[in-house]
Order: C-alpha cells, then sequence, then structure tokens
C-alpha cells in the first residue's frame, strides 16, 4: 500500500527575498502544545521537557529544541519528541502539523514587522528570545526572535498563503523606503 | 516674483492647469506659483470668489488643488504643502469651465439670499420637492474637489512605532526637547509636518546662539540625526492622541517624487511613554470688508515665503496687525528689497520706531479692491478714509497656539487674556506637556527654554539622568497685542474662507438664537470645512460672543477632534483590500478543488467547495443532485476539516462537558462519540455537534465552522471565571487535522481500502470512534453522519491532507462515487432535518428545534434554567417543522414566512418563517425546514409561505423535518 505524501503548509509559496529580508519555511517537527495540569512542579517539568517552562513572552531552548510561550498556561514544544512521561503532568497535543512555521531573516526584519504587528518589536525592546502571540495582520500569530535579526512567525496552517502575501508587502514597503 | 534662490535648489517643471511653470527644489506649489506672479490659485466652495493662497501651511484654507490625473489624480490637496518636482501636474479646483471664468460664481451675485441657514429655511417645503428636486441640484453644485470614479492604484503603508519620547513639531522648542531627550540617552521620534526641520526658524530674519536661525536648526537636525535612538521623520503630521499614549501621524512618503510602487503616505500608530508638543501656533486673520482677495495674506506666511523660499508675494505690500510681530514682516520685506506700501497699526499706542515706511497707528483696513488680484487697500483713520496701491495685503490679528493634540481626549483649552488666544490645559491628555509657542510661549527664546525644560522633566519621569545641554540664546521680544477680530463695515468680511462663513452669518446665527458655539458652527457651517476652521474658529467665537454680550472664555470653542489635517482613508486601511482584506483560510483539498473547477464559497474565513461540476452539467443543481446520489446510493467524500476541532483533557475533562453540553459526557464510554447540544447562559442554542472520547480523560469536541471561536471563547470562560478550581486543558487542533467524511452504503468498502485494519459493523457501530491506520499514517476515525446514511470521517494530520483527498475521492469514482460539496452536504442534511446555524441562528431554543429532551435532567449545565423559563417552553413558540410544497408552485425560498391559507399576509398574521430549502432528489419536490407557532402540532396542516421580497406564494405542508429514512435505518447499516 503507498505511503500518503506529506505537503508542508508553505509549498510552493517560500523562499522568498524582497530587498535585505528573507522569509523561508522551517521544519520544526515535531510541534507540541504543552499544557500543565495543576500541580506539575516546575522542576519536574523541566526534567521532562528538558528546559525549563517559558515565562509569559518568554522561549526557552535545549540545542535545538525550543519551548515557546504560547498563551495562558501553554507552550509549544518544538523540534523535540516530548518525553513520554510529560502526559501524566501535561495536557500533551500534537500540533505539528498545525502550523505554518517560517523565518524571517536580513536586516529590518523588525520594521517589516511593524508594519503588521502592533508590539514593540524593536530590537532594545523585543530581546533575543522573546515571544509574543499578536496579531499579525487579522492572523493570530506566535512571533519569536531567534538571533540578531531572526524572527520565527508561526500561524494557522490554513493561513500560510496570507501570510506569505502579508509579509510580502511588509517587506515591500521597508525595501521601497531603502 | 523670486527673490533669492539661496535658500531652493535645482529648476524643476510642473504645470499649473495646463500651463508650464518654473519651480525651484524645496518649493511647494504656492511658493513656485507666488515666484511666477500667479495669486490666483482657486475658487471659494459656496460663492466661488476667487481666491489666492493665504497660508504657508497645512492650515490653507483657499489653495486646494488636485494632483495628478486619472486614477492617481489626488483632490484637496494644499498647494502650500505639496513640494513641486520635476513633471509634477497640478489642477485648480471648484471652477468651471476654467479658474478664471467660473459659471458658479453666480452664486456670489446671490449671495443677499444664500447667507446662514438659507437652505435649512428653503428647502423645507413643498415637502416632495427635496429627495427628487432639491438635493441632486445640491449634490451636483457640492462637493469638494472631485475623485475620479476609478480604483485607487496608488500603494499605502501603515506600521507601528514605539518611543520614550514622542516630540510634535521641530521647530526651537521641539529641536530642544529632542536633543535633550536623545542626549539623555531615550528613544526620540521627532516628528514634522513640513518636508524641512525646523519650523519658523526657517521663516524668521533672527540669531540663534549667534548663528542664523535657519542655519542654527540645521546643525541640531545634523547632530540629531547621527544619533541612533533618534528616527526623525519629516513630512509626518501627528493628527491625533489617543488613550494609552498612542499617537495617529500620517507620513507623506512619495507626494514629493514622481509616483512609483512605493507606498504614497503611511499611517502610523505611535505609542510613546511621553509626548512634548511643539506644534506651534496659527496666525489669524482680520475681519474686514473683502479680506479675501487673491493677494491678501497672512503677515506670517508673506514673511516666510521672502526669507525661507525667496519668493516675494507682491511688489508693493500693505501689512495690517494689531501686534508686534506684523511689525517683522515689514522690516522683513523691506529688507529684502519689496516695496513697504503701508504698515497699518490698529493701535494707536503701537511702536515701530523710525522706519523707512509709512506707518499708519490707530488705522484700520476697511476693504479691498481688485476682483481676481488685489489693486487697492482702502484704509481708514478715525473720520479719513483714504487708499493705498498695494497688490499684496499682509494681516496679521495675532496668533492662536496650536492646541488640538491637548483637546483630543475632551480636555478644553483656557483663555489668556494677555495674548488674546487659548492655551492649553495642563494634563489635558495624560502624558503629553505642550510647551513652546502652542503653549503661549511666542519668543524664541521661551521656546528654546520651555522645550528644554519639558524634556528635562520627561528624562527624570523615565529614570534617565539629566544631560548638561546649554540653552542657546536667542531673541526675547515681548508679544504686545491689542484684539482685534472685526473691523465694522457694511460689506462682507469672512472668518472662515473656506466655507465662506462671514461675519454677518455669525451675527444672524445669533439673533436666530443659535448662541451655543456648537450651534452657530452648525447653523453657518464655520470651521466644518476640510481646515477644520484652523483659521477661523477664534475668530468666529469672538464675534459670536460679541453678539450675545458674552466674553470669550463664556462663549468657548467648539470640539477639537482628530484628525488635525485631512487623512485618506486609503492610508488608514492600508493594505486591507484584495487579499489583504482577511486572512484566507485554505483546506488542504483547496488546490485539488480548485483544479477541477470547483466554485469555492466562504464560510468565515475558510474556502470550501460549493459543488464539483462535471462536462455536460449546465447548472449548479445537476452537479449537486449528482452529488447528493453518491452519497444516497454509493460514497461521496467531503472535506469537513473547517469543523473546529477541541481537544480537552485532565482529571476533570468530564465536569466540564456535563457543564457545557446539555446531554452527559462523563459516562460517555471511550471509544464512543455522541452528539452535544451547547446552550447559552440565557437557554439559546449557541452551537452543536459531535464529542468523542479518546481516553479515560481525554476528548476530541467538535464544534460547527462557523461557531468554532465562540465556542473556544466559551470554554476560556467557563474555566476562567466559573470553575477557575477545575483541572482541565483545551487546545483547539482544528488546524492539526485534515479530516474527510466519507458517506453512502459503500463508506466501509471504500475505507477498508485504505485502512490497515479492515471494519466490520460489531467493531466499529454507529458512534464509535478510534485510531486507525491510514495508508501508513496514524489517524482518527470517527462513525458520524450528517447526511443519515453509513459514514464516516477519517482524520489525518493535516501534511498528508491533501494526500488523502486524492486518495479517497479516486477511490470513490471507481466505486460510481465522487467527491461532494457544501450544496450536496446542505441538502443531504435537510433531508434528515439535521440543524446548522441557519436553524440555530440565536433566538431559537432546545424545545424549539425539539430538542428539549436533551437537556439531561440529572446535572446542571449552563443555560438550563433559563431555558426552562415559561416563555421558552411555550408551545405556542416557533418550533421546527418540515415544509413540503402541495400546491401549483413548487418552488420554496429561506427567508419567507409562513400564514394561515385564508389569512392577509401581514405581518399580525405571521405564523413563522422558512429557514434552509432545498431541491430534494429523494423527494422530488423542493423541501424546506421552517419554525411554525406550535408546528409539531400542526403536522398535515395546508399554510401558505409567502416571499414578499421574491414576490413568490407557495401553498405548503407542514411535515415532519426528517424527509428520508425516519425509521434511521441507513445510518447503522
Amino acid at each position: 500500500m503507498d505511503k500518503l505524501q506529506a505537503v508542508s503548509p508553505c509549498a510552493g509559496l517560500l523562499p522568498i527575498t524582497i530587498g535585505a529580508l528573507t522569509v523561508e519555511e522551517v521544519d520544526m517537527w515535531p510541534i507540541t502544545s504543552v499544557t500543565p495540569f495543576s500541580g506539575a512542579s516546575g522542576s519536574v517539568l523541566g526534567r521532562a521537557l528538558g528546559m525549563p517552562f517559558p515565562a509569559p513572552l518568554q522561549s526557552t531552548t535545549d540545542g535545538d529544541a525550543r519551548l515557546v510561550w504560547a498563551g495562558r498556561g501553554e507552550a509549544l514544544l518544538m523540534g523535540a519528541v516530548p518525553d513520554a512521561n510529560l502526559g501524566a503532568y501535561a495536557a500533551v497535543v500534537d500540533q505539528s502539523d498545525a502550523w505554518a512555521v517560517v523565518t524571517l531573516t536580513g536586516t529590518g526584519g523588525a520594521d517589516a514587522l511593524a508594519r503588521l504587528v502592533p508590539v514593540d518589536m524593536r530590537l532594545s525592546a523585543f530581546g533575543v528570545g522573546a515571544s509574543v502571540r499578536s496579531q499579525l495582520g487579522h492572523m493570530n500569530a506566535s512571533i519569536t526572535r531567534l538571533d540578531g535579526d531572526t524572527f520565527m512567525i508561526a500561524v494557522f496552517r490554513s493561513m500560510a498563503g496570507t501570510l506569505v502575501h502579508d509579509l510580502a508587502r511588509a517587506l515591500e514597503a521597508v525595501a521601497a523606503r531603502g | 516674483m523670486r527673490l533669492s534662490d539661496k535658500n531652493v535648489g535645482d529648476v524643476v517643471r510642473f504645470r499649473f492647469d495646463g500651463v508650464g511653470y518654473n519651480g525651484r527644489v524645496g518649493d511647494t506649489v504656492a511658493s513656485a506659483l507666488l515666484a511666477n506672479g500667479v495669486h490666483l490659485m482657486g475658487r471659494s466652495f459656496k460663492y466661488h470668489r476667487p481666491r489666492g493662497v493665504l497660508t504657508a501651511g497645512s492650515e490653507e484654507p483657499n489653495a486646494l488643488i488636485t494632483v495628478g490625473r486619472g486614477a492617481h489624480a489626488e483632490p484637496n490637496v494644499r498647494a502650500t504643502v505639496q513640494e513641486v518636482y520635476d513633471g509634477l501636474e497640478v489642477f485648480s479646483q471648484s471652477a468651471w469651465p476654467s479658474l478664471k471664468f467660473d459659471a458658479m460664481a453666480v452664486n456670489d451675485l446671490a449671495a443677499p439670499f444664500l447667507v446662514a441657514g438659507f437652505y435649512y429655511k428653503t428647502f423645507m417645503w413643498p415637502k416632495a420637492f427635496w429627495e427628487k428636486v432639491y438635493e441632486p441640484v445640491i449634490r451636483r453644485a457640492a462637493g469638494l474637489g472631485a475623485l475620479s470614479g476609478k480604483h485607487n492604484p496608488d500603494t499605502y503603508d501603515k506600521a507601528f512605532a514605539f518611543c520614550d519620547l514622542l516630540v510634535v513639531g521641530s521647530g526651537p522648542a521641539g529641536l530642544m526637547a529632542a536633543t535633550v531627550a536623545a542626549e539623555a540617552g531615550l528613544d526620540v521620534i521627532l516628528c514634522d509636518e513640513d518636508a524641512r526641520m525646523g519650523g519658523r526658524l526657517l521663516a524668521e530674519v533672527e540669531d540663534v546662539d549667534g548663528l542664523p536661525a535657519a542655519e542654527w536648526a540645521a546643525a541640531q537636525i545634523e547632530k540629531l540625526a547621527a544619533m541612533p535612538n533618534v528616527r526623525l521623520m519629516t513630512r509626518t503630521t501627528v493628527t491625533g492622541a489617543y488613550d494609552g499614549g498612542v499617537f495617529g501621524a500620517l507620513e507623506r512618503v512619495t507626494h514629493h517624487v514622481p509616483r512609483s510602487a512605493a507606498p504614497i503616505e503611511c499611517f502610523w500608530r505611535i505609542t510613546a511613554r511621553r509626548a512634548v508638543l511643539c506644534a506651534g501656533a496659527l496666525e489669524r486673520p482680520i475681519a474686514f470688508e473683502n479680506n479675501d482677495r487673491p493677494g491678501v495674506m497672512m503677515a506670517g506666511a508673506v514673511r516666510a515665503y521672502v526669507n525661507r523660499w525667496g519668493v516675494a508675494a507682491g511688489q508693493s505690500v500693505v501689512v495690517f496687525g494689531n501686534n508686534d510681530d506684523a511689525h517683522r514682516t515689514a522690516r522683513d520685506l523691506h529688507g529684502a528689497g519689496v516695496t513697504v506700501a503701508a504698515l497699518i497699526d490698529s493701535r494707536a499706542d503701537a511702536e515701530v520706531g523710525d522706519v523707512p515706511y509709512p506707518v499708519h497707528r490707530g488705522a484700520h483696513v476697511v476693504g479691498t479692491k481688485g476682483r481676481m488680484a488685489l489693486r487697492e487697500v482702502m484704509v481708514r483713520k478715525g473720520a479719513a478714509e483714504f487708499s493705498v496701491r498695494a497688490d499684496c495685503l499682509a494681516m496679521s490679528g495675532g496668533w492662536n497656539p496650536t492646541v488640538h493634540l491637548t483637546c483630543h481626549m475632551n480636555g478644553r483649552p483656557q483663555w489668556r487674556e494677555d495674548i488674546a488666544a487659548f492655551v492649553p490645559t495642563p494634563n489635558a491628555v495624560p502624558t503629553l506637556e505642550a510647551v513652546g509657542a502652542c503653549n503661549g510661549a511666542f519668543s524664541t527664546a521661551a521656546c528654546l527654554a520651555e522645550g528644554m525644560a519639558a524634556a528635562e522633566r520627561v528624562v527624570e519621569a523615565l529614570g534617565a539622568k539629566v544631560p548638561e545641554v546649554a540653552l542657546p540664546e536667542a531673541e526675547d521680544a515681548p508679544y504686545n497685542i491689542l484684539p482685534l477680530w472685526a473691523v465694522a463695515g457694511k460689506g462682507r468680511a469672512w472668518l472662515d474662507f473656506q466655507n465662506d462663513v462671514s461675519v454677518k452669518d455669525v451675527k444672524q446665527a445669533a439673533v436666530e438664537n443659535f448662541r451655543s458655539v456648537e450651534h452657530m458652527k452648525r447653523y453657518t457651517t464655520q470651521g466644518m470645512a476640510t481646515d477644520q476652521g484652523k483659521n477661523s474658529n477664534v475668530g468666529a467665537l469672538a464675534v459670536l460672543a460679541d453678539a450675545t454680550g458674552r466674553g470669550i472664555p463664556e462663549t468657548g470653542v467648539t470640539t477639537f477632534r482628530p484628525p488635525y489635517s485631512p487623512v485618506a482613508i486609503a492610508a488608514l486601511g492600508a493594505g486591507a483590500q484584495g487579499k489583504g482584506f482577511a486572512p484566507e483560510r485554505l483546506t488542504t483539498s483547496h488546490k485539488q478543488s480548485v483544479e477541477v473547477g470547483a466554485p469555492m464559497i466562504e464560510a468565515g474565513l475558510w474556502y470550501r467547495p460549493s459543488y464539483f461540476p462535471r462536462s455536460g452539467e449546465s447548472t449548479w443543481r445537476q452537479s449537486c443532485d449528482r452529488e447528493v446520489g453518491y452519497v444516497r446510493r454509493s460514497v461521496g467524500v467531503c472535506d469537513v476539516s473547517t469543523l473546529g476541532k477541541i481537544d480537552i483533557q485532565g482529571p476533570d475533562a468530564g465536569k466540564l462537558l456535563d457543564f457545557v453540553y446539555t446531554g452527559m459526557f462523563s459516562t460517555l464510554k471511550e471509544g464512543r462519540v455522541r452528539y452535544g447540544l451547547m446552550l447559552r447562559e440565557d437557554g439559546t442554542v449557541m452551537d452543536d455537534g459531535t464529542c468523542a472520547r479518546m481516553g479515560a480523560e481525554h476528548y476530541v469536541m467538535t464544534t460547527t465552522t462557523a461557531a468554532a471561536g465562540d465556542v473556544m471563547r466559551h470554554l476560556e470562560f467557563v474555566c476562567q471565571m466559573l470553575h477557575p478550581e477545575w483541572d482541565v486543558a483545551f487546545t483547539s487542533v482544528t488546524e492539526q487535522w485534515a479530516q474527510f467524511a466519507v458517506a453512502g452504503p459503500k463508506s466501509r468498502e471504500l475505507l477498508n481500502g485504505v485502512l490497515e485494519t479492515a471494519l466490520n459493523n460489531d467493531d466499529w457501530p454507529f458512534m464509535a470512534c478510534g485510531e486507525v491506520s491510514v495508508l501508513g499514517v496514524a489517524g482518527r476515525l470517527f462513525r458520524i453522519s450528517f447526511s443519515g446514511e453509513h459514514a464516516y470521517e477519517v482524520a489525518v494530520p493535516a501534511r498528508y491532507g491533501a494526500a488523502l483527498f486524492a486518495e479517497l475521492v479516486r477511490r470513490a469514482e471507481a466505486m460510481e462515487g465522487g467527491a461532494y460539496g457544501m450544496e450536496a452536504l446542505n441538502v443531504l442534511r435537510i433531508e434528515k432535518g439535521h440543524i446548522t446555524h441557519s436553524e440555530i441562528h440565536g433566538r431559537v431554543t432546545a424545545f424549539d428545534v425539539g430538542m428539549e429532551r436533551m437537556i439531561s435532567p440529572k446535572k446542571d449545565c449552563v443555560g438550563k434554567v433559563l431555558a426552562a423559563r415559561e416563555g421558552l417552553v411555550d408551545p405556542m413558540r416557533e418550533r421546527m417543522v418540515g415544509l413540503r410544497p402541495v400546491g401549483a408552485v413548487k418552488s420554496l425560498s429561506a427567508g419567507a414566512h409562513v400564514f394561515e391559507a385564508r389569512a392577509a399576509h401581514v405581518h399580525a398574521n405571521d405564523q413563522g418563517y422558512v429557514t434552509s430549502v432545498c431541491f430534494s432528489p429523494a423527494v422530488g419536490t423542493m423541501i424546506g425546514l421552517g419554525f411554525v407557532k406550535n408546528g409539531p402540532a400542526r403536522m398535515g396542516e395546508r399554510m401558505v409561505v409567502r416571499d414578499h421580497v421574491r414576490d413568490l406564494t407557495v401553498e405548503v405542508e407542514i411535515c415532519s423535518p426528517v424527509f428520508v429514512d425516519p425509521e434511521g435505518v441507513r445510518v447503522r447499516g
């Protein structure tokens, strides 16, 4: 029997480079939503996750794996298979296919995001590792600053086309300023 | 006439009303036209009087032009703001056939009849004339500028910005404030609406710190530009102050260069921890007869044109003022070699000194001559009257601080007698401080000092160290003024140039008892034009105060509202057209559906296929009937991924479900699904769906597509507000799973071809669920049905959705089935009497849809108590039934109303309404669902459905809403 062929959320849409900025799709498989139950201690969670549970508006890392604050009492574990015991302390939900995840790289990424996100993304205010759940255009998004000039942006998979459209427009607006 | 090209750049060519002119880089259209001796720049709005440029800034009421042509044309641009560039084309407005000969100027002759209130009084009768005669005529005559009527091809931008300190205005106060804050290390944004920073320092002959003012400003700006914590935003008007330290600002990005793909404007939302307003002041005219001739200008503007642009606004200039500042205009003009024909000061005791031009103290200008251009100025001094020949009259009635932004949060300015002007009330906008001229400090030295002091307060408040910055030396002349609002006289003395409101109109308003300034404004239209009365508000209210015998502070000002100057809707809504209007949510099967020609319909933000046309089919109904046939006879495949899917886990998951659903879910067996109904707190139905128990503490809830977000919010509300003690987590998994309905008698046969383990009726009865392996991929299977047929929904991670849909459709087609869309899905569910949000539209109860027994008596649930209210369980309520045409007319339409057979089709006889209709291949006619008073008790009754909109009257029989397989045999097959 043939195995089903997988298609990534932004297949055929990315990468794009406009001016000094590039948007690329990234594969963060697997992505797992982790919502600790009451009574789950930070240290137990930290051991099961391999990194501390992030404070609001933050993310934590363990090698290539990243734990991104995702709202009230919830974080997204990206790039690491969750410990089998985690289910005892937290609701563990596979979200590997729920998100279109891209990176925005290059000089002026914060200026491009300023076209779409109503949050202070100045590099001085939004440090490396900072993460926010906010609007990107009209979409609900998760945005994390990975390093100096790289942002990771995730929106619902179904909106991948709109994400690329809106980012392209923002990149054009930044590029037009020269 | 150009006197000097010291401060302007290279020559450029531009056209005004088709005539080519030379301008200089740095010119505005107004300065360039004045340099070419062109004074006549527009016609007034109401009387079409010839008008020239009055000011040198964004407050300009007269010189409104249209920039560009065709779809790119932009009307109502102020000639004082638009910069010239090579190839620029601008046009005058409000004139036909030409600016010099305007047919509508006949209005001016009829002026005695067209005073304030004329329209209100005249067009009242006869009543029928308003819509048919008066309004069309008035609408044709009215309007300022014209739109092209074409789609706007220009791009606009909008953006957010954040800073510690926002400085609004880059005059002496603004430059000092920005410098101090920047030196302290704060993040500073400095905005100025002008193309060049420096404010009045660019327009005055004076020294700052031993340097000519403009040079000192340039040096400060250069220093600021080099600092990484400073953002200089020229051509950016801060248009409004809003809650939370947010300011709106419009940046004119590329209006000063030929059109390109780059955005022409950017609307900014700037969030600032503190703001310092250094917006300066606006000079106000004096009202006297015919004070609106082309050539009559503000004294400060005449001075700016000569000092900043090297342009003389006339060859022989009369200066008329009531304050010392006007004297500077005479001094600077003379210094530049322009003839000052007279300096007229209304104050008998004005100190002018020894000047080489005629001075008349205690005199007034009482009129002017020259229709297309000023020729003569009439002066009265005591009993004597004489005239002075002049082609320019520079007037100054004093300066009004630009208090606008401080009033945007409902603050009112305060009257200051010594400067005869309104000044800001401190703290009217909590994080904003007004300093400099906009705070009533009119000397350069005072502006510098106030700007510096305000910035130091900001620096301290934000916890930084106040830097050592020296206060520059500058002129500190006192500002002497004796109020003069209107010179007495018989003729029309203009207050509001843009809306043609005269002193007489304001007095008339008072006579007619429109004594409140807000009433006067609306009665006369003073201050209601695009300039919002920047030149005229204070003058008009002073005249009103006089006419009503009150003081100016008692009379008060009208409300200041954003925006400070006009903002294009296109800028506010930048990007929100076409694909930017709303996000598009596409399913994993979208591409394949579009490839086979399926028309898409929007379901919320989702796009879903209506039907899948085949060659030979000429109407959607043919496709729909075929697809219904797949499900009734063979097997159909439909993408149902858009339904909301919520993963619910935790020790209290069962409690939550028992509480939000009417039915019991804590007792549901693992591996089983149950239909659930959700109520709002008020007892009406909120949503319905299924809920599957995947494990001991693990459920998957489905919602309708439309209510997925609402249900999620409802769960949050219940868990955060009503039962925060419950240990339960829920996560939307709508996007994680691609889910397909496989429905029809051959559904199991089809699925057995793709599942690792074959299904049978014993292991997989109706309402079973569980984990399965689908073509090697871990998925989920639910035996549920929305069609009444033997059916399943199979889910796989979304990355495999496209592939699985293709495979399922391919296999279905091999079994004489295939894909079906929303139209067929709708027919299938109407035939079974299944509800959607057409039925549960927010006003119906469980009782109304025949599901009252689903409200479990064993437990509490949201909405249970209020659903039991007497009025909500009254049998006479409109309750759900089926409808079948039985007369000659076989058509049915949703939205139509139901009446007794012989009753008149009027509201009082209304018996109910139709919610869903379709052609049912199974029944052979159209069928419908609807709500009829005491419906379930009226089975078999013949009634009439009347659709007033489509003019359709149909005889129907009330019947059971279940048209197909009422015993429910097939679903268990």
